[in-house]
């Protein structure tokens, strides 16, 4: 049971005695348990660890300071790393070391040289190439980030304040409760030039300066978007998991510079482990006196409230979200009046991301030239980016704005899987773009990407090879944003759907040419005339793609060919000059359409092919291609 | 989202767990999602005495309620099979071939495009967007456990797994 906190002596106290504590755990291991490794089975792994541990009589904690001792082992559950490709993951302190593709059964080996021993397991380091990375920030998909949101993800345990506590968690919180007055936070925000994460990058300390000035409401609210509904997009859920108190003291830090006692964190239902996380860490904090009434006996209150979204993608859009709060069907109304002015229960809102928020406390601490040190001038700071799709190291990254996509595809992403070439990268999900490779050197930030049309959005990079078709990703796209339109407004719920319609229509061979210029009209019809942002972008990825790849669109319509053979009713499988003639792709087609002589190339019948791919996929040699 | 109800999702709905979540929720009309969630959570659905229910206590119409029920994708007025397997749809799954997984699913589980549940009551498969787990993908998430790096013939033998599980319980 933890105390309530009643003044700042108190609460430096509390934190000088988790900093010494933390500084008694000689030796670390921190298990994964962001929802990634965890499906890999890290929570397997961290039990048996623990049974390990105590086979050998040593003694450990699994919450800060539960030993006592001046030499102990602590074995905690983190939260996401990042590299989810290389998962489950185990990070070894004090060394640094990071262990890749973890199983339950190498907790005995772990146990005993690792932790007796001190010795590096060489078969559960991260090798490329035959180059051993046995720190973590060695490794080349660390060694270009710079990780400041993301710094103790994957360090900590999620699950206990006091951890948060040991490396100088609320220390901005109680700076600004006994140092700061609310202009001044303001102020120090401004000056950082923090713009909003989630996408439209408004100016975070000119957003909190609107609802500050409401002075004559005595009830304001502060609305974290944790509705990361992005496919492709997870850098607001792993930090909701791996470090959930930044979230919320950056939440009250806002509550306390726009005189704001209410807070609420909306929060995606596909996310249990984020909800879980905030959870224990508001129940945490409420123990301890950080969040309530009368925060760490300054006066001051700040109550926080979780909501969990349920599954309605439009709820990402601020007037959708705080109908949403409100118990509503989650639609966008008309803007003005603006949700600072007029927003959650019609009260003045102040509406940010789980990233813009996480990024506050550091500000705080570190000051505003500390966040511009790194960055743009007009994007000050760093972004973090899921990194997904086609390339060698998926997983979550963080790097300073203005890193251009090489440095994240090939430095850090390690370039393409299984060797094929890049083709695009479709950047800010179902609102964003595709950028090719005449963008790789453009630096990411807000303006260089809206000056090609494409948007930072909230962060999600999903990397193509050569393979993918371009024009089924316009229409997945489309589709998405079919199912996802609220149907408010005629021209996203009218015009979507029969944008749909017409991909559809030239991925199964039946597109016209007059079709191209229809999408366009189309597309600047809905960007002109809808309502909310999710139909104002809804066209983006059909415009983008077709800026840069007409001539696939065409390939669709005019010779009725996907080279990729991605679009299944225009592909066709063919044997390549690979066939060694073994005849197993003869033996197992369910039609017939396979005919050739034992050691020749054989030959498919297309009409009579019905493209199952049972070829392709008994091949011993990989010579059957599909395009 | 399917608006018929069909003859399986009629049973008996405990009208004091549902009294016992409004109670927990002040009966406050601001809370319905959360209401709804915590009775889906039990019913695997939301049953129309609960919802008839649910509007008179909390003092909105039943058409209302029912416009707020039938927005969201989570909300079903179907009843869902044991297992609900989650199939994401989701960009980093798209490039990485999730729709063959779907489709094994579908197969191994008798269900399809236009009937989401199995005879038996064993299986739902929903499409969703993104589970946010895009480092793995294709994954597919059952009963709220995330299942990585997906194939087709993965997703077969998962199908098999759960029937055994199922059967064991039974």
């Amino acid at each position: 049971m933890r105390e309530k906190i009643g003044s700042l002596a108190e609460f430096q106290a509390l934190q000088e005695k988790c900093i010494a504590a933390k500084k008694a755990e000689k030796r670390k291991v921190l298990v994964c348990c962001g929802t990634g490794c965890a499906a890999g089975g890290n929570l397997a792994l961290y039990e048996e660890l623990k049974n390990q541990i105590a086979a050998h009589g040593l003694s450990f904690e699994v919450a800060l300071g539960d030993a006592h001792e001046d030499s102990v082992i602590g074995v905690k559950k983190s939260g996401c790393h990042g590299f989810c490709e290389m998962g489950p993951l185990v990070r070894i302190e004090p060394e640094g070391w990071l262990y890749t593709k973890c199983r339950a059964e190498d907790a005995k080996e772990i146990v005993e040289k690792t932790i007796l021993g001190g010795e590096f397991i060489e078969r559960l380091g991260y090798n490329r190439g035959g180059e051993l990375s046995k720190r973590q920030e060695d490794i080349p998909f660390y060694k270009k980030q710079t990780r400041r949101v993301l710094e103790h993800c994957g360090h900590i345990d999620a699950e206990s304040i006091e951890e948060y506590l040991s490396i100088g968690g609320y220390t901005a919180l109680a700076k600004c409760l006994f140092e700061l007055t609310g202009e001044e936070i303001i102020q120090e925000i401004s000056d950082s030039g923090l713009r909003g994460r989630g996408g439209a990058g408004f100016p975070t300390g000119r957003k909190w300066a609107q609802v500050a000035a409401h002075k004559e409401e005595p009830v304001k609210y502060i609305v974290c978007n944790g509705d990361e509904g992005d496919p492709g997009a997870f850098m607001d859920r792993s930090c909701m998991e791996g470090d959930p108190h930044k979230v919320l003291e950056g939440m009250i830090i806002a509550g306390v510079a726009t005189d704001s006692t209410e807070g609420y964190i909306y929060v995606r239902a596909e996310y249990p482990l984020a909800v879980h996380r905030l959870t224990i860490a508001i129940a945490q904090a409420e123990e301890l006196g950080i969040l309530g009434d009368n925060i760490l006996g300054s006066g001051k209150s700040f109550h926080m409230h979780i909501n969990k979204g349920a599954g309605a993608f439009v709820c990402g859009e601020g007037s959708a979200m705080t109908a949403s709060i409100e118990g509503n069907r989650g639609m966008p109304r008309t803007k003005p009046p603006r949700s600072v002015d007029k927003g959650l229960f019609g009260k003045p809102t102040c509406l940010n991301n789980v990233e813009t928020f996480a990024n506050v406390p550091d500000i705080i601490k570190k000051g505003a030239a500390w966040f511009r040190s790194v960055g743009t001038e007009g994007s000050p700071g760093t972004k973090a980016f899921a990194l997904t799709g086609n390339v060698v190291n998926t997983g979550l990254i963080e790097v300073p704005m203005g890193t251009t996509l090489r440095e994240v595809v090939y430095d850090i992403g390690g370039g393409i899987k299984n060797g094929k070439k890049f083709k695009a990268v479709q950047i800010g999900g179902p609102s964003g773009g595709c950028l090719t490779e005449e963008h790789l050197d453009l630096p990411m930030d807000f303006d260089s990407l809206k000056k090609v049309g494409a948007i930072i959005g909230s962060g999600g990079l999903v990397v193509m090879d050569e393979d993918s078709c371009m024009v089924n990703i316009a229409q997945f796209f489309m589709n998405f944003i079919c199912e996802e339109s609220c149907g408010k407004c005629t021209p996203c719920r009218e015009g979507t759907t029969r944008m749909n319609e017409i991909l559809t229509r030239i991925t199964q061979g039946n597109g016209r040419m007059s079709d191209i210029d229809e999408l366009k009209s189309l597309a600047e019809m809905i960007q002109s005339s809808s309502l909310c942002g999710l139909g104002k972008t809804a066209p983006n990825p059909v415009l983008s793609t077709l800026l840069n790849f007409e001539d696939e669109y065409v390939e669709h319509i005019r010779d009725k060919r996907c080279h990729c053979g991605t679009c299944k009713a225009l592909s066709q499988f063919v044997i390549t000059d690979k066939c060694i003639g073994c005849t197993k792709c003869a033996r197992n087609c369910p039609v017939n359409a396979i005919t050739g002589t034992v050691r020749h190339r054989h030959v498919i019948d297309t009409t009579r092919c019905i493209k199952c791919g049972t070829c392709k996929a008994n091949c011993p040699v990989g010579a059957i291609k599909e395009g | 989202m399917k608006m018929e109800r069909t003859e399986k999702t009629l049973e008996n709905v405990n009208l004091a767990f549902v009294d016992a979540v409004l109670d927990k929720y002040g009966c406050d009309k601001s809370k319905v999602i959360a209401i709804m969630q915590d009775v889906q959570e039990k019913y695997r659905y939301l049953p129309q005495e609960a919802l008839t229910h649910i509007a008179k206590k909390v003092g909105i119409s039943e058409s209302k309620l029912y416009g707020v029920a039938t927005f969201y994708g989570n909300f079903s007025l179907d009843a869902k099979g044991k297992y609900v397997i989650k199939v994401c749809r989701g960009t980093a799954c798209h490039v990485r071939k999730s729709s063959n997984v779907l489709q094994a699913l579908y197969e191994a589980t008798g269900t399809g495009e236009e009937k989401s549940s199995s005879d038996d009551g064993l299986f739902t498969i929903e499409i969703v967007s993104c589970l946010g787990a895009c480092g793995l993908s294709p994954v597919v998430m059952v009963n709220d456990v995330v299942h990585a790096a997906m194939t087709p013939d993965k997703a077969k033998s998962l199908v098999a797994d759960l029937r055994e599980e199922a059967h064991e319980h039974a």
